[in-house]
């Protein structure tokens, strides 16, 4: 008995030596490691790769040309259109957004019977796949079988709207979706916003005969800002980033073809590992550079 | 001493050079003919007892899949039934084994069509598949609307000729127009326009080889031969047929074009052979029993060419010897002329010309007949490494003009032909 006591005693003060620091790190080393080899590591040979002439299905090692992938992506006109398109869907769409998003929240903000319920409502768009979103807005923009047209009065459908065969329509029916699925989103954070503006100063301002148009413009846009910058944010970058309902309404018409849909075609396509790496790092340096530019927007208005 | 000997004797037989193949394991897309290639390897267990996988991957990815396993050198597979437009890459990298001199030897080359061979098993004079399952696109067409007296009576007085199954792209094109009805919600025909993988290609090359066009000519050049005269008549029937095709076919492949056709939409519908058992199924379409079907029309000149599909059945190059010769033994008990009827009686397209011109096989199914007609006139994209590369600009550009209605055919068509040229020239097939 004595020697087992003996003997479990250095083990059990062996484990007592373990320092705070040292159960830190089993606890983040897992996740670390996955981090590492999920995230960190893909993402500098990715950067490798985008300084090589390489292709994933084929057997030769990648070689390197240096800066001639970005050269031709920056020179490709293609490649401006295809940013053109993006840029342009980005900005339609995130200022229909923004638009409606805060028009809701403001009628929302006043709570009414049944808020709760239509609240709820609104924010179904935004819990739904965007896969499944694109492929039944499919159907309703069908020009003889789909709803849009019906709702819209045109029954004839040799007469009626194309929806998605018009190069410029196709382009509306993308954004209508988006701003459907994602202005819930921005009334959400909008909502969050107008719901923290102390009461005492709309009261105060009142007092002072100030007009509705003059608290909403000194009192409520200024208060609310913060979180609308957060959702211009969030859905500049999801823009940006469109591929699902692209592809899904449109099944990635030229007309639409946004920066992602071609960076898909180039990497899973044509297999071109290498140009569709650094297409992917020239998007990614645009994300950052636009989410620089919203960061230091937002300090701004929370007066840092 | 024996001990050891024993176990010497046991490791070698164990090892995998000595060991029995008693599974083997083919990769195919997901899709009917898959079903029935696995029914097929049922009776090959039957008949020797070795057990056949047919592992069925989604369309969709199926080329990631066996891109992975190639980048790997993986063995996962002995077999593949791999697209007619892989052969350029699976040849050159090394993936396909060679089968020239067993295809060759044990007669199986000359079972099959001539066209089929040269393009799902030919690569540089070299053969590495053998012809599975032939496929081509052809046409359904409404035979109750065709052979209504006063329908044809109509078509004889405003186009001066019967109204019968078209014999030209002109014919094709007066008879879309004609049942071109909006207001009774009837249209001319479907045709493919989908931009996202090579649907409006394979349907637009239909007409663009039967008005005598090319992607190329002898010497790779494309230059003057993909935008002639010919490319660009042909790019303008297309967009014409386009036009008798019910709204919403805008980004249509053989999904949208069976739907158009059983609902009642258009008179006509093109689409691939594997598509049309479907057609022919009264539990799907509700006009089967007034369904018949035609091979691909002449072009001005009397050409006629088919789009192709298919595939054909390749050895991966990864497999040991054993494996190896296990897969040609597959091959070969599958090639033979009865297990060749039985795939093409279990709904399989067969390439094989004596099952092609057979009665079983011509009376098995309503669009048969039409398909063994096909298999001789059949024609297909590049097959080159870079074909990905040659796809893109066909499928931007021809959507661009037929649907978006962007520009004219012409544009269209030197568009694609300066884009081709620019990268045959990086590829190193063509010189600048």
């Amino acid at each position: 008995m004595i020697q087992t006591q003996t003997s479990t005693q250095p083990s059990v003060k062996k484990r007592r030596q373990l320092s705070d620091r040292a159960i830190m790190l089993l606890f983040i080393m897992p996740t670390m490691i996955i981090l590492v080899l999920m995230n960190i590591y893909p993402l500098f040979y990715s950067l490798y790769l985008s300084f090589t002439e390489y292709s994933v299905i084929g057997r030769e090692a990648p070689k390197w040309v240096g800066f001639a992938n970005y050269i031709e992506i920056l020179t490709d006109e293609r490649f401006w259109s295809n940013f053109a398109i993006t840029g342009r869907y980005a900005i339609i769409s995130v200022a229909l957004q923004m638009l409606i998003g805060f028009g809701l929240a403001l009628l929302l903000r006043d709570k009414f019977r049944g808020s709760g319920i239509v609240t709820t409502l609104i924010l179904v768009p935004m819990m739904l796949s965007p896969v499944v979103v694109g492929l039944f807005w499919r159907l309703m923009f069908h020009p003889s079988q789909g709803i849009v047209n019906y709702m819209l009065g045109f029954t004839n459908p040799n007469t009626s709207p194309q929806w998605l065969e018009s190069p410029v329509l196709s382009m509306w029916a993308v954004i209508i979706v988006d701003v459907w699925m994602w202005s819930p989103f921005v009334m959400l954070l909008a909502l969050a916003g107008l719901s923290a503006i102390p009461e005492y100063l709309y009261e105060a301002a009142s007092i002072d005969r100030a007009s509705a148009w003059f608290q909403f413009r000194r009192i409520t846009l200024p208060q609310v800002m913060p979180l609308l910058l957060i959702a211009v944010l969030f859905r500049t970058i999801e823009a940006i980033k469109q591929f699902d309902l692209v592809m899904g309404i449109t099944g990635g018409a030229p007309s639409v073809e946004t920066i992602s849909v071609r960076l898909y075609r180039e990497a899973f396509n044509e297999f071109d590992t290498g140009l569709s790496s650094a297409f992917a790092y020239i998007v990614l340096i645009i994300i950052i550079g636009i989410s620089n530019i919203y960061i230091r927007q937002l300090n701004k208005a929370r007066g840092d | 001493m024996k001990k050891i000997l024993a176990l010497l004797v046991t490791l070698v037989l164990t090892s995998p050079a000595f060991a029995q193949v008693d599974e083997i394991t083919i990769w195919w897309a997901e899709w009917d003919p898959a079903n029935y290639l696995q029914q097929i390897g049922n009776d090959y267990e039957a008949a020797t007892g070795i057990k056949v996988n047919v592992v069925q991957e989604p369309w969709g990815s199926f080329l990631n899949k066996v891109s992975a396993e190639w980048a790997a050198q993986g063995s996962g597979f002995d077999m593949v039934v791999g697209d007619s437009q892989w052969l350029g890459q699976a040849v050159t990298e090394g993936h396909y084994v060679d089968m020239t001199d067993f295809l060759t030897s044990t007669g199986i080359k000359d079972t099959v069509t001539e066209a089929t061979l040269r393009y799902y098993a030919e690569y540089d004079g070299r053969l590495y598949a053998y012809p599975t399952e032939g496929d081509a696109n052809g046409w359904a067409y409404r035979k109750d609307l065709f052979e209504n007296p006063d329908e044809m009576a109509a078509f004889q007085e405003r186009y001066g000729y019967e109204l019968a199954v078209p014999q030209t792209w002109a014919q094709l094109r007066d008879i879309a127009e004609f049942f071109t009805r909006p207001d009774e919600g009837l249209y001319g025909n479907a045709i493919y326009t989908q931009v996202d993988y090579d649907g409006i290609t394979m349907g637009f090359q239909n007409v663009f080889f039967s008005y005598g066009a090319d992607w190329a000519d002898e010497t790779n050049n494309v230059l003057g031969v993909v935008n002639s005269p010919e490319a660009v008549a042909a790019l303008e029937l297309y967009k014409e047929l386009y036009s008798f095709a019910p709204p919403g076919l805008n980004n249509a492949f053989f999904a949208e074009s069976n739907d158009a056709f059983i609902n009642g939409q258009v008179a006509m519908a093109m689409n691939y052979f594997a598509f049309f058992p479907a057609l022919a199924n009264p539990e799907i379409n509700p006009h089967a029993e007034n369904t018949g079907y035609f091979a691909m029309p002449a072009g001005p000149d009397g050409e006629r060419y088919a789009a192709l599909g298919g595939q054909g059945i390749s050895i991966n190059s990864y497999i040991d010897d054993t494996r190896k010769q296990a897969a040609y033994d597959f091959i070969e008990w599958f090639a033979q002329e009865d297990i060749q009827l039985r795939w093409a009686q279990l709904g399989g397209y067969t390439c094989n010309t004596n099952v092609l011109s057979s009665p079983e096989f011509l009376e098995v199914a309503p669009f048969n007949a039409a398909f063994a007609e096909t298999m001789t006139f059949v024609k297909d994209f590049w097959n080159i490494p870079v074909y990905g590369q040659l796809l893109e600009p066909v499928q931007r550009n021809v959507h661009n003009f037929v649907v978006g209605g962007q520009g004219t055919a012409q544009e269209a068509m030197d568009n694609i032909a300066n884009e081709h040229d620019e990268v045959l020239v990086e590829a190193g097939v063509i010189n600048e």
